[in-house]
């Protein structure tokens, strides 16, 4: 790469030589990618849509949003009234969410299904969960702030569980709320911090990027480049343009959900303005923390509840130690292919019984599969990549298998179980 | 091992299916609320200008006698989108109104009639004074009751139409009425609407279910006072991001064909 890049012009030469500003752009341009990345690939550049997407709509509602709780469920609806294009920038940023967790679930899952996670790429994927678990907390925070019944009660039961923790458990909820309640000073903190933590994400994901600049990325049959020259396409243009393609079609659905549909993903109980004397029948968290909340609420006691909680978060930044199979991508690991589908299916099923009052069948099935995530990453993953018998993988991206299956097959039928 | 893998991808997925019906045959309890083929419906979907300004007659004359809707401001009646009335129309409201101002240069307060930039008189004071002149159940503010109710139109709607006797054998307390599409059947609020309550100005037979659907319409509208700026833009939008996608797509194709030929 160009290491030792000249700017042409004379007054960028000046200014390259007191800050090599030009060369580092340079060389996120020059970037050479796997030229076999399928779609599930884009999802980087959307999230990065998505993030930039909530931090401008987020400056703008900030102009219009007092953080008071008399204030704050009449200055929301002052935005959706009165203010120029209010109604479009709330929910460009309430939807918003919704599309940014959707985009990291199937980037995720898309690292797990092509054992993007494992070495040398364990740092980007440590860093990714950082994203995430930085992710939920700016999500949770921002739901609290329109001050809704579901803001307040939402508010009041994750800040509880704090209170589980033994002797300081407490003084920890106390200090969070800034009192003895969920209240106004509760409501202050939380606006303060859903401001601050997108830029903590913005800086992560900065070195999420420049740690996925050091090995390259990944690929969908997961061997290391061989011959830069025939496995690789130079970032711009063609990854640009597939990636530009990519969001287009992301923001479509996105705008399905905006214009059309903006209230859809979200809980009606929110329109009302929030009243610690009543409580909702069901408090039920933002469907992309559901899986979590089936997960706490599986557990009969209240610590055990949190614990599990946090362990089935930071179980994941483990994940590339617990998987020791040197092959990455599932398309050669036939075994760990169909447990990688079972965990899909059971993550949904606990997004699905977290939506449920937590009785009968549900907490039944909420158990079982709060059972099998956990023995998805401590008891398979581990023993399973002991013991699998792997497919031979090709001898390069561009090159046929050792068995002579041509590439474009392997990865056409790759396209089609995903 | 594809046998296998369909096989467990079967068992969960009748699993999540059972949890689905097992789901459904819950809240078939529950009775559903009346579907109306609202005029705002759909993507191209747009209010009834004359039901909206009906809907806001009921709602003056029947429903602000407890409700407040104090998001609401008189001008908002004449805006584009919603009931649309003439400027003099909105002040002539508006004139209907007092509202205390002040202080003077006295340093005393005073009443004046309101103005189209005032927001909706309520009818009560405060909250507590309301609660206490409904037998303890306070009229919910209906600026957004729309969006802040499960089921939306349909079920402001629903509610509207839903008085009935009470089966036999349940006893109801005083000040306490059937309605069938309230969650536990039980409403503090007596039935509202009578045929020829109000009377139209513009010569609509006012029928229970006529009076109910405009005066639904109004509510949708004040909860989402630009839905019709939202569906119009959201037509535009869309198009422009499908051609702008298709133009993308083909340059791609265009782009990446020097490398799909170079193997």
């Amino acid at each position: 790469m160009s290491e030792n890049y000249v700017p042409s012009s004379k007054f960028g030469k000046w200014f390259n030589d007191r800050l090599p500003l030009l060369t580092l752009s340079k060389h996120l341009t020059d970037y050479p990618t796997p030229k076999n990345l399928n779609y599930w690939w884009t999802f980087g550049g959307i999230l990065t849509f998505c993030l930039i997407s909530q931090i401008i709509t987020g400056i703008v509602l900030g102009m219009h949003y007092v953080a008071h709780a008399d204030m704050a469920f009449n200055s929301i609806e002052h935005i959706m009234r009165d203010v120029n294009y209010g109604w479009l920038i709330r929910y460009i940023h309430s939807n918003g969410a919704s599309m940014f967790f959707l985009a990291v679930y199937i980037h995720i899952f898309r690292s797990l299904f092509y054992g993007s996670y494992k070495s040398p790429r364990e740092i980007i994927w440590i860093l990714g969960m950082l994203i995430y678990l930085l992710m939920m907390a700016t999500a949770f925070m921002g739901y609290v702030l329109p001050w809704g019944q579901m803001s307040f009660w939402g508010a009041t039961v994750i800040t509880n569980l704090f209170s589980a923790i033994p002797l300081v458990g407490e003084s920890i909820t106390n200090w969070l709320w800034g009192g003895f309640a969920v209240d106004n000073p509760t409501l202050t903190r939380f606006f303060s911090l859903h401001y601050l933590f997108p830029f903590l994400i913005l800086g992560l994901v900065v070195l999420h990027i420049w740690a996925l600049h050091v090995p390259g990325n990944n690929n969908p049959v997961g061997i290391d480049i061989k011959k830069p020259s025939k496995d690789t396409v130079p970032f711009h243009p063609y990854i640009t343009i597939k990636d530009l393609f990519a969001l287009l079609v992301f923001m479509i659905i996105f705008s399905g959900f905006i214009f059309f549909a903006p209230n859809i993903l979200g809980h009606s109980d929110n329109y009302i303005e929030a009243n610690p004397l009543v409580t909702p029948k069901h408090i039920v968290p933002e469907w992309y923390l559901l899986p979590f909340y089936a997960i706490l609420r599986s557990v009969p006691d209240k610590l055990g509840g949190v614990i599990l909680l946090f362990a089935s978060i930071f179980i994941l930044i483990a994940l590339p130690w617990l998987d020791s199979s040197k092959v990455r991508s599932a398309i050669f690991r036939p075994v760990y292919k169909i447990f990688f589908w079972i965990l899909v299916i059971d993550v949904l099923a606990l997004g699905y019984v977290g939506a449920m009052p937590a009785e009968g069948l549900y907490l039944l099935v909420a158990r079982v599969a709060t059972i099998y995530y956990f023995a998805h990453f401590l008891i398979i993953l581990p023993i399973l990549s002991r013991i699998e018998k792997t497919e031979p993988v090709p001898l390069s991206i561009t090159e046929p298998v050792l068995g002579g299956m041509p590439k474009t097959e392997m990865i056409r039928s790759d396209k089609k179980n995903v | 091992m594809c046998n296998t893998q369909t096989k467990s991808r079967t068992i969960f997925l009748s699993l999540i299916f059972l949890l689905f019906a097992f789901n459904q045959a819950q809240s078939e309890e529950k009775i559903k609320p009346l579907e109306v083929d609202w005029t705002f419906k759909g993507i191209t979907g747009k209010f009834d200008r004359a039901s909206l300004q009906r809907g806001y007659q009921v709602y003056t004359e029947v429903c602000a006698s407890c409700h407040s809707m104090n998001l609401l401001s008189y001008r908002n009646l004449g805006e584009k989108g919603g009931p649309e009335f003439s400027v003099d129309q909105v002040k002539a409201i508006a004139a209907n109104f007092e509202v205390e101002d002040g202080p003077n240069d006295e340093g005393d307060m005073f009443t004046r009639p309101a103005r189209p930039s005032d927001k909706f008189v309520s009818p009560y004071p405060n909250v507590q004074a309301a609660t206490a002149a409904n037998g303890g159940a306070y009229p919910p503010d209906m600026s957004v009751l729309v969006k802040a109710r499960k089921g939306g139109s349909d079920y402001i709607y629903s509610v509207l139409m839903g008085y009935e006797e009470p089966p036999q054998g349940l006893e109801l307390d005083d000040g306490v009425y059937y309605n069938k599409y309230m969650d536990g059947q039980k409403i503090k609020m007596s039935n509202p609407l009578s045929e020829g309550i109000v009377s139209y100005s513009d010569g609509t037979n006012a029928t229970v279910s006529q009076m109910a659907k405009d005066v639904t319409t109004f509510l949708t509208w004040s909860a989402e006072p630009h839905l019709e700026t939202r569906h119009k833009l959201g037509l535009k939008v869309i198009i422009f991001l499908i051609i702008f996608t298709i133009l993308v797509y083909l340059s791609m194709r265009r782009l990446w064909s020097r490398i799909d030929s170079e193997k």
